[in-house]
């Protein structure tokens, strides 16, 4: 059976070419001719119907392939088949999920060792996180900090950088915030300890205090990345370093200039209530107002869209994606590398900064000192499992936001087993994560994290 | 000597090996050629010992053996030399031959007698290697020969060779086809893979032709041609010498004047270089590898700080010297880059997205707002690409990593080529690629150099450097050496100046 161009008259006899080579037009529909075939698809991308075939004889009759033709759709437009973004969704969700499942098996094992029945143990760690109202809010209130940070390494990550200064940039913004927050609106009558500049109306703070916190994130992540650019120095260890920085710098605030005085604990003197971020309560019925769940939450959303938009959607992002993924080809296609570093830095500093928004305007309405629980080293862990793509860091932040929330159960309800189980369970989890993440060799490359993929 | 017989291999879902079978009598030279991706390689990894079959066997002297692990393989007297080499840099011939192999007690080291031992293997083939020399100090060729004694060291009878040639000069290949023969004297048994049949033609006794996992050819050297066996590989009638009309050389597009450039350890590796390409002629440099091509070309793209230049590179007239790479591209400079993975592709990217990579930020890949990506814009090109320049299999989502050697060169010259550029800046544009794109690819440079392109190329194949070029320049040391015509100039004199031989 032979295929034939419409256009030039070409014959095929390789059942596995649907295009001319000469022209690139749609074969026609097998016919019959006793034309000899003028090509045969070369290289090894025949489909396997033709391997099963004996082994042919070493002779020039060889090169006649044999029949059948694959049926060729002629009226059809020549359209180039496409890969299914489900099928792929699929493949990027499996591999973590297996990750999760293993260590529930690892850690069930503990825990049947320990003395406790694994599934009494689980229902109660899994079951007190969709309770309503108060399972669903609180887990969902901790997983807003998480989403953020797990953003702000997945950017990092994608831009081929780890940033471990998540931490140290929470805290600086969570202290921009808290700063423009009692600096520029009106205090609570008999404050006396800070004399405002300005009275600014909620409107108008509230949107300030973002940008501060989100400014100073980004400032303080763009240090690093200006580092790296310019001097090459490790960012690594740069972040590591800010992350001390930052605590110290601003427990010293903290302490002497923007305490209450004789208040034991180290947190500064409240914000302007025109800088409160309304709770969710507000406007689910059902929600009450006392579970700390805010509007940061749907910034974090937004956030995670952004953040695909940009990267996927936009020529910056491709930008930022390439440098990632090698950094000489971004090069040659005439990418600015040191631009990157930075600006990837930068944008990632920002994302973590975001936590402050949630921490001091929609929670403590004040900077806490030490408030973080790792929010900055967990979003690793959460950048990681969601495989640094938006999608799988929300999933990724909610799954370590319910053992969060339901380790406190487990902890109180069983006999033996405590809330350290969950964070063994964290570590089990990553454990699998990473290991998975080695077999597949995407970061043997370019050595330990550096280069993240999908 | 050795026989495999239906040697059945699949990795994943490809059929590496097909039911294999061939036979390498002793004492011969046997010529293994295909494709890339035509299973020579693994056929040969499996009777190493780095693979193990799915199913069949394999007789060493008519005796079916095991081989699950290379140690087996040294034990039954099989010797392999790798593409690339398996040397300890810093450290001494002698410690590199021994190493796996220590002479003497668990706890001290007998580096005396076993110099003198690989001295007598050394003078016996006559490939007088310094056993005290670290390998640092050796050129390639003298590498391939320490590759070479440690096989013999460990007694080997039959030699596999996968794709030796590859790193050597004309000059060098001549001395090592010399020993081969000499070995083969000695009662040595050679398996050779290679794809450059002239090669095949020179030295083998026998030969086993591969395609798409399979025997398709077991034949007498003597008893067939190039054209057989390049039909035989590739499955149809292939063209192996370029055709092109003569060139109509017009304007100069790319001036060089004092064109020096520094390594990053400060050395020159370009050194005082000035040329002309004109619009419609191929300019080709020959030369060694790492005699300066790789800054030049670089240092014209723009992906060389312009401090580490001296001198000045113009382009139609216009300095371009502190041009930056993207701006070059803008003004029609195309560059097909030596090394395709570590330059040329985002192999984690789609094919799509490593055919906007460079044109990414502009109309047709940026929608008119100027930031977003156009997907439908990105579709287009990359269809149109996939069609024009052949790339298999054509699905715009692969990513580039899944395609084979010679459709990502056709990708990267199908978005060189349709930019469309005023010149061309090519490096290796078929290495690691399979004669019937090669063929393509060779068609293709033609036919831009027609349509009024200036081409610059650079090749390590003389024979392709010399079948496509206009006018021929050869590079030693970061000197051009001499400028001549392909189509006078033979080989062997190309080939002496390369080497610095003659000026």
């Amino acid at each position: 059976m032979i295929k034939k161009c419409p256009v030039c008259e070409r014959t095929y006899s390789d059942e596995s070419i649907s295009f001319c080579l000469a022209d690139g037009a749609l074969l026609s529909a097998p016919e019959k001719t006793d034309a000899a075939p003028t090509a045969v698809l070369p290289s090894s991308l025949r489909p396997t119907e033709q391997s099963k075939q004996p082994a042919l004889t070493p002779t020039m009759t060889s090169l006649t392939p044999p029949e059948p033709v694959l049926p060729v759709g002629a009226d059809k437009p020549p359209r180039l088949p496409r890969t299914n973004p489900l099928v792929n969704l699929g493949r990027e969700i499996l591999f973590p999920l297996i990750a999760v499942i293993a260590a529930f098996i690892v850690g069930g094992v503990v825990i049947l060792i320990i003395g406790d029945s694994p599934i009494q143990t689980y229902k109660l760690l899994i079951g007190s996180a969709f309770s309503w109202p108060d399972g669903i809010g609180y887990t969902l209130f901790n997983a807003t900090p998480l989403i953020f940070t797990g953003l702000a390494v997945a950017v990092a990550f994608r831009c081929g950088l780890l940033n471990i200064g998540a931490e140290g940039q929470l805290y600086v913004a969570a202290f921009a915030a808290a700063w423009v927050g009692f600096k520029f609106g009106a205090q609570d009558p008999g404050n006396n300890v800070i004399t405002p500049f300005f009275h600014l109306p909620a409107i108008v703070l509230v949107p300030l205090c973002c940008i501060a916190a989100i400014a100073a994130g980004a400032i303080w992540g763009g240090i690093p990345g200006l580092l790296k650019a310019k001097f090459g120095s490790h960012e690594v260890i740069n972040t590591i370093m800010l992350n001390f920085i930052a605590v110290a710098l601003l427990s010293y605030f903290t302490q002497y200039h923007y305490k209450v005085p004789g208040d034991p604990i180290m947190q500064t003197t409240p914000i302007s209530p025109s800088a409160d971020l309304t709770h969710l309560g507000k406007f689910i019925p059902g929600l009450p107002a006392r579970i700390p769940l805010n509007l940061a939450f749907l910034l974090a959303i937004l956030a995670c869209v952004l953040v695909y938009v940009f990267l996927w959607k936009t020529k910056w992002g491709y930008e930022m994606r390439a440098t990632g993924a090698n950094p000489s080809a971004a090069e040659y296609g005439g990418v600015s590398i040191r631009k990157q570093i930075i600006l990837a830095m930068a944008i990632s500093g920002g994302l973590a900064g975001m936590v402050g928004i949630n921490e001091v305007l929609g929670y403590r309405h004040r900077y806490y000192d030490g408030f973080s629980a790792n929010y900055g080293f967990v979003g690793i862990a959460v950048a990681l499992l969601g495989r640094n793509h938006p999608v799988g860091v929300f999933l990724a932040a909610i799954l370590f936001a319910i053992l969060l929330r339901g380790g406190i159960f487990v902890d109180a309800f069983t006999m033996h087993v405590s809330k350290d189980i969950v964070d063994m369970l964290q570590g089990i989890v990553i454990v699998f994560v990473a290991a998975e993440a080695m077999f597949r060799g995407p970061l043997k490359q370019f050595g330990l994290f550096k280069k993240a993929k999908i | 000597m050795i026989e495999l017989r239906n040697i059945t291999k699949r990795f994943a879902n490809v059929l590496a090996n097909d039911s294999v079978s061939f036979k390498v009598a002793p004492g011969t030279i046997h010529a293994i050629v295909g494709e890339n991706g035509a299973g020579k390689s693994t056929a040969m990894r499996i009777a190493y010992g780095f693979y193990t079959a799915d199913s069949g066997e394999i007789l060493i002297n008519g005796e079916v053996r095991e081989i699950r692990t290379p140690h087996d393989a040294i034990a039954l007297g099989i010797g392999m030399v790798h593409q690339h080499f398996m040397l300890v840099e810093p450290m001494t011939v002698a410690e590199n031959i021994v190493l796996g192999a220590e002479p003497g007690s668990a706890v001290s080291l007998d580096l005396r007698k076993a110099g003198e031992e690989i001295r007598r293997v050394s003078d016996e083939f006559k490939l007088s290697v310094n056993p005290t020399a670290t390998i640092e100090s050796l050129s390639v060729g003298q590498q391939q020969r320490v590759e070479l004694l440690k096989a013999l060291y460990r007694h080997a009878q039959l030699l596999i060779l996968d794709e030796p040639t590859a790193v050597l000069t004309p000059q060098e290949v001549e001395e090592f086809f010399a020993i081969l023969r000499s070995m083969r004297e000695q009662g040595k048994t050679i398996v050779i893979i290679t794809h450059k049949l002239s090669e095949v033609l020179a030295i083998s006794d026998n030969v086993t032709v591969m395609r798409d996992g399979k025997v398709v050819g077991d034949l007498k050297t003597s008893e067939t041609n190039a054209a057989d066996l390049a039909r035989l590989m590739v499955g149809r009638e292939v063209l192996l010498r370029v055709e092109k009309p003569a060139a109509k050389p017009a304007d100069v597009v790319l001036s060089l004047k004092g064109l020096s450039i520094l390594g990053r350890d400060g050395s020159k590796r370009v050194d005082n270089v000035s040329f002309e390409v004109r619009a419609g002629e191929i300019v080709g440099i020959a030369g060694v590898e790492g005699n300066g091509q790789t800054e030049l070309i670089e240092a014209l793209a723009g992906l060389i700080p312009a401090s580490y230049i001296t001198g000045t590179i113009s382009f139609v007239g216009r300095d371009i010297t502190q041009t930056d790479a993207r701006k070059r591209k803008e003004l029609g400079i195309a560059h097909v880059p030596e090394d395709r993975h570590r330059r040329g592709l985002l192999l984690d990217f789609s094919l799509a997205e490593n055919t906007i990579l460079g044109g990414h930020y502009r109309r047709p890949a940026v929608q008119a707002n100027g930031v977003l990506l156009d997907q439908k814009g990105i579709q287009q090109r990359t269809d149109q690409v996939i069609r024009d320049f052949d790339v298999r299999p054509p699905n715009a989502a692969l990513p580039a990593r899944a395609l084979s050697g010679g459709n990502q060169q056709k990708l990267i010259i199908g978005r060189e080529f349709e930019l469309p550029p005023k010149l061309l800046l090519v490096s290796q544009p078929t290495r690691g690629v399979d004669i019937g794109a090669i063929e393509f690819i060779h068609r293709k440079i033609v036919a831009l150099r027609d349509s009024g392109c200036a081409v610059l190329l650079v090749s390590a194949e003389l024979e392709e450097v010399t079948a496509l070029s206009d006018r021929l320049l050869v590079i030693h040391k970061g000197k051009i050496a001499g400028e001549v015509d392909p189509t006078v100039t033979g080989n062997e004199e190309i080939g002496l100046m390369m080497t610095g031989g003659k000026h």
